[in-house]
């Protein structure tokens, strides 16, 4: 496949995961962060985000599977990853997490439940898409060309 | 070497802020750590990052109980920027606490936070903070803060 193809599918898929709502403009704020002296800076935060939310989600799941529930150390969490979600532009999970949150306050403990199922579903799906399209920025780069910019939906 | 008439433009003047302001940012967040350092470095600034208030402090030189006498570090800053909520010491505490330093309440201390609360605003900026920032940062939020950095100077 050539380069133009690549790209032309890049920004198809893209343009797929903004419209649906996975992504936001603050996904665009990484990739015009991207530069020569750190070219693998959207790889590296999304990594990390990966990793940070993979251990908030199981201690989400710890918290919420105890006798007496700590729902403050619940809200810490879903903080923390709402933080985290909202600052790489993973739309979908950050809204989870205000939802999650508001059940948190009420101390609902099934809708927390609820929630977590949710945020969860919603993880798995962005983690999923930003794997492909990152997949897609590394063939790319691979091939020679260069990464299309995303800035129309910054 | 620190002025103590002209303070202002002293503490601005420490090292190569023409080039290169040195900024300590303060988040409890993996991500928007690295996030708040890659946009301050593209704005050609020297970043060092601490996870928390009792870090940061440390960097300072500024622990209570640990007198030490003037610490490079403190010289070396020009701005520190800071999350509002981060656990044990939030941002608001770490903010009074430079302010009480007669080595460091000239330096700039930015707030950054995810939540727009009018009264938390207002108690930081009353309380000296230079500027207020919603999360999360884009490309221009940063792009601000610098013009705002170099219109400090005498």
């Amino acid at each position: 496949m050539e380069v133009n193809q690549m790209q032309r599918s890049f920004l198809e898929y893209a343009t797929v995961l903004f419209r649906e709502g996975f992504l936001d403009g603050q996904f665009s704020q990484l990739q015009m962060l991207q530069d020569e002296s750190n070219p693998d800076f959207v790889v590296e935060v999304v990594s990390l985000f990966f990793e940070d939310s993979q251990k908030l989600l199981n201690d989400l799941t710890t918290t919420l599977d105890q006798q007496n529930v700590d729902f403050k150390k619940i809200d810490a969490h879903i903080h923390q990853l709402k933080g985290s979600s909202s600052s790489i532009g993973a739309q979908r999970v950050k809204n989870a997490c205000i939802a999650f949150r508001n059940f948190c306050d009420q101390q609902n403990l099934e809708g927390c439940m609820r929630c977590l199922q949710h945020v969860k579903q919603e993880y798995l799906l962005v983690k999923s898409k930003l794997e492909a399209l990152l997949r897609l920025e590394q063939q790319i780069v691979a091939a020679g060309g260069a990464i299309p910019v995303l800035s129309e939906f910054s | 070497m620190v002025s103590t008439c002209d303070s202002d433009f002293a503490n601005l003047n420490k090292g190569n802020v023409e080039e290169e302001p040195h900024v300590l940012a303060v988040d409890d967040n993996l991500v928007d750590r690295k996030l708040v350092e890659k946009l301050l470095k593209n704005s050609s600034c020297k970043v060092t990052t601490a996870e928390n208030g009792l870090r940061a402090l440390e960097y300072l030189g500024l622990l209570d109980g640990k007198k030490s006498s003037m610490n490079n570090n403190a010289l070396k800053v020009n701005m520190i920027i800071t999350d509002y909520c981060m656990p044990e010491m939030n941002g608001y505490e770490l903010l009074k606490k430079i302010k009480e330093s007669s080595l460091m309440k000239d330096v700039p201390v930015v707030i950054m936070s995810s939540e727009n609360v009018p009264t938390r605003i207002n108690k930081c900026l009353e309380e000296g903070a230079q500027m207020f920032m919603l999360k999360p940062l884009k490309c221009s939020d940063v792009k601000k803060l610098r013009c705002h950095l170099m219109q400090c100077r005498g």
